[in-house]
């Protein structure tokens, strides 16, 4: 099947700074992708990519088989966009920010009317159709741009950081809409900071640092290639880490040693514990725990998602 | 067959603007009658008294006011279109980035922007027009043939404070333009006195304002003056200020919101 988004050397500069730096991926139908990485990585400008809203600097880009430079247009009314900052009318109410955008989309009035209904109804938004959407909480203002950017039935719906700076709460029913959406067949290609944002949603990833694509695959695979099964967290109070660190090393696999935390990585965790306490050393705290992109992410480069 | 996008963009503006006209509508209907009595019938009646300027033989005041005062109107209501309305759209709702990032596109979104000011500065021109013609301060025809020229410096206002206001991230220096360069066009254009009366270097300054072309128009059209310049030269002169602020815009535009 062709990809609908297609990627070799993708390459975006601004100045001397370059943002992007010659990426290469396939999205193909169906599938919901992720852009896993920390702020400053390149991933709002791919996304600005293959949004036609921002031109490549080099490379070659192709969305659903057409050139951005050329047909951006064509490529903007096949898409759905939910950026950053949600960019809603706030004087404006729900439902006319919807009819709004439906018109950007040349619908018809009449087909406008009848999408809302089921929009509204995906963002539960019911009661507060009418309302302005200045008072609305932050995550009924992020369910309201996804619904926007589902007005004209998308063929891919790209999402800029969909959950940053939502509560938990939030979060969750987020993710169930977006979740419902992928089940109902419509590609997305996701990007966020957030480790178990990507490995709830996304069926494969990959993982950006400054500008480049550092490993790929579903985050399964990712975790199995890049990280052990298990990871012992153990933390110390201020100092005492860096006493414990070389005895801590020979404990496991693979030890990382954060500010206020050091990072065993190993096939059995208990049984490092065990170890450590063997050695004589006594954490403040210990933890069990499966690995997660985050351990992935920290291998590969040496630095946490979010600092 | 596609609708260009830039009516799309003027049909979100009128949509927008339902929610505002009732304090607008005030503001365009009720200010300038204010003025017009204010001036044009308290003022007047002592200008009428004196002894007359040059430009003023036979005139009543409010007849030598009226097609200057709504040509000022019209380019305030201009300035106004071009300020706040898009640092708003740019920063404070972005809601030009998601215009952006529709089929509607960046040419869609300045195509959008200059009509729907277009129809807000006509909307304020024959408003203050008709009000002028109750007043009788002139007749209705020169009220109507008045509005294009009011829509010619409203764009003119228009384009150039769109450019200036693409790349600002605060409304600092548009109340700096608000009260250094709008103010004291609307006050020494010749809206409200000719020209002639200010001191030669001012008299200079004020010929290259957009008002001053404007004011010059509007009075050929409503009382029959001759202008100063041949009809042709004042709208030639307003049509290069908008389109070279229109480009400006663009460029400005695209460079902020397709980056």
């Amino acid at each position: 099947m062709q990809p609908l988004v297609e990627a070799t050397d993708l390459t975006k500069r601004f100045g001397d700074f370059t943002a992007v730096d010659a990426i290469g991926f396939a999205v193909a139908p169906g599938e919901v992708f992720g852009f896993l990485g920390p702020n400053g990585a390149g991933k709002s400008s791919t996304m600005r990519m293959i949004g036609a809203v921002s031109p490549v600097t080099s490379g070659r880009l192709r969305v659903f088989g057409l050139d951005p430079a050329t047909d951006g247009r064509r490529i903007r009314s096949r898409l759905g966009v939910v950026p950053q900052d949600d960019s809603l009318d706030m004087e404006l109410s729900v439902e006319e920010n919807l009819y709004i955008y439906g018109r950007y989309y040349d619908l018809p009035r009449r087909e406008i009317r009848a999408r809302i209904e089921d929009l509204i109804d995906f963002a539960q938004l019911g009661e507060r159709r009418t309302s302005r959407v200045d008072p609305l909480s932050g995550g009924m203002k992020r369910r309201l741009t996804i619904a926007r950017g589902l007005i004209n039935h998308p063929d891919l719906l790209i999402l800029d950081e969909p959950t940053t700076g939502l509560d938990p709460q939030a979060r969750h029913v987020l993710w169930d809409r977006l979740y419902r959406l992928k089940q109902d067949g419509v590609t997305q290609i996701i990007t966020t900071h957030y480790m178990d944002e990507a490995e709830q949603l996304c069926d494969r990833l990959v993982i950006m640092d400054r500008g480049r694509i550092v490993a790929e695959g579903s985050p399964r695979d990712l975790i199995e290639t890049h990280a052990t099964r298990e990871v012992l967290e153990v933390r110390f109070p201020v100092g005492e880490l860096e006493k414990a660190g070389p005895t801590l090393q020979k404990t496991a696999d693979r030890v990382e040693l954060l500010a206020d935390r050091a990072l065993l990585y190993t096939s059995n965790a208990d049984s490092a514990l065990a170890e450590v306490h063997r050695l004589g050393i006594q954490p403040e705290s210990a933890l069990v725990r499966r690995s997660t992109l985050e351990d992935v992410f920290l291998k590969l480069t040496g630095r946490t998602l979010v600092d | 067959m596609q609708v260009p996008g830039a009516l799309r963009v003027v049909e979100a503006n009128a949509i927008a603007y339902r929610r505002v006209w009732k304090g607008s509508a005030f503001s365009s209907f009720v200010t300038p009658a204010l003025f017009l009595v204010a001036m044009g019938l308290g003022l007047g009646s002592l200008v009428d008294g004196g002894t007359g300027a040059p430009g003023f033989e036979g005139l009543s005041y409010i007849a030598f006011l009226a097609p200057g005062l709504l040509v000022a109107s019209a380019m305030q209501s201009g300035a106004a279109e071009g300020s706040f309305q898009v640092i708003a759209g740019m920063k404070w709702t972005r809601i030009y980035h998601a215009v952006v990032a529709s089929p509607v596109g960046t040419r869609g979104l300045v195509g959008g922007h200059f009509i729907w000011a277009s129809l807000r500065v006509l909307m304020v021109s024959v408003v203050f027009g008709a009000v002028a013609a109750v007043l009788g301060a002139i007749s209705p025809g020169a009220a109507l043939a008045l509005a294009p020229v009011g829509v010619l410096i409203g764009l003119a206002t228009a384009a150039p404070m769109t450019a200036f206001t693409a790349n600002r991230e605060n409304t600092e220096a548009l109340t700096a333009v608000f009260r250094f360069a709008i103010t004291p066009m609307y006050l020494f254009s010749g809206t409200f006195f000719p020209i002639t009366q200010l001191p030669e270097w001012l008299r200079s300054v004020a010929t290259v304002t957009p008002l001053w072309h404007a004011v010059e128009l509007a009075r050929r059209v409503a009382l029959g003056h001759d202008s100063t310049l041949p009809p042709w030269q004042h709208v030639g002169y307003l049509v290069l200020v908008f389109v070279v602020g229109a480009a400006l815009t663009y460029r400005l535009f695209s460079r902020r919101l397709n980056v």
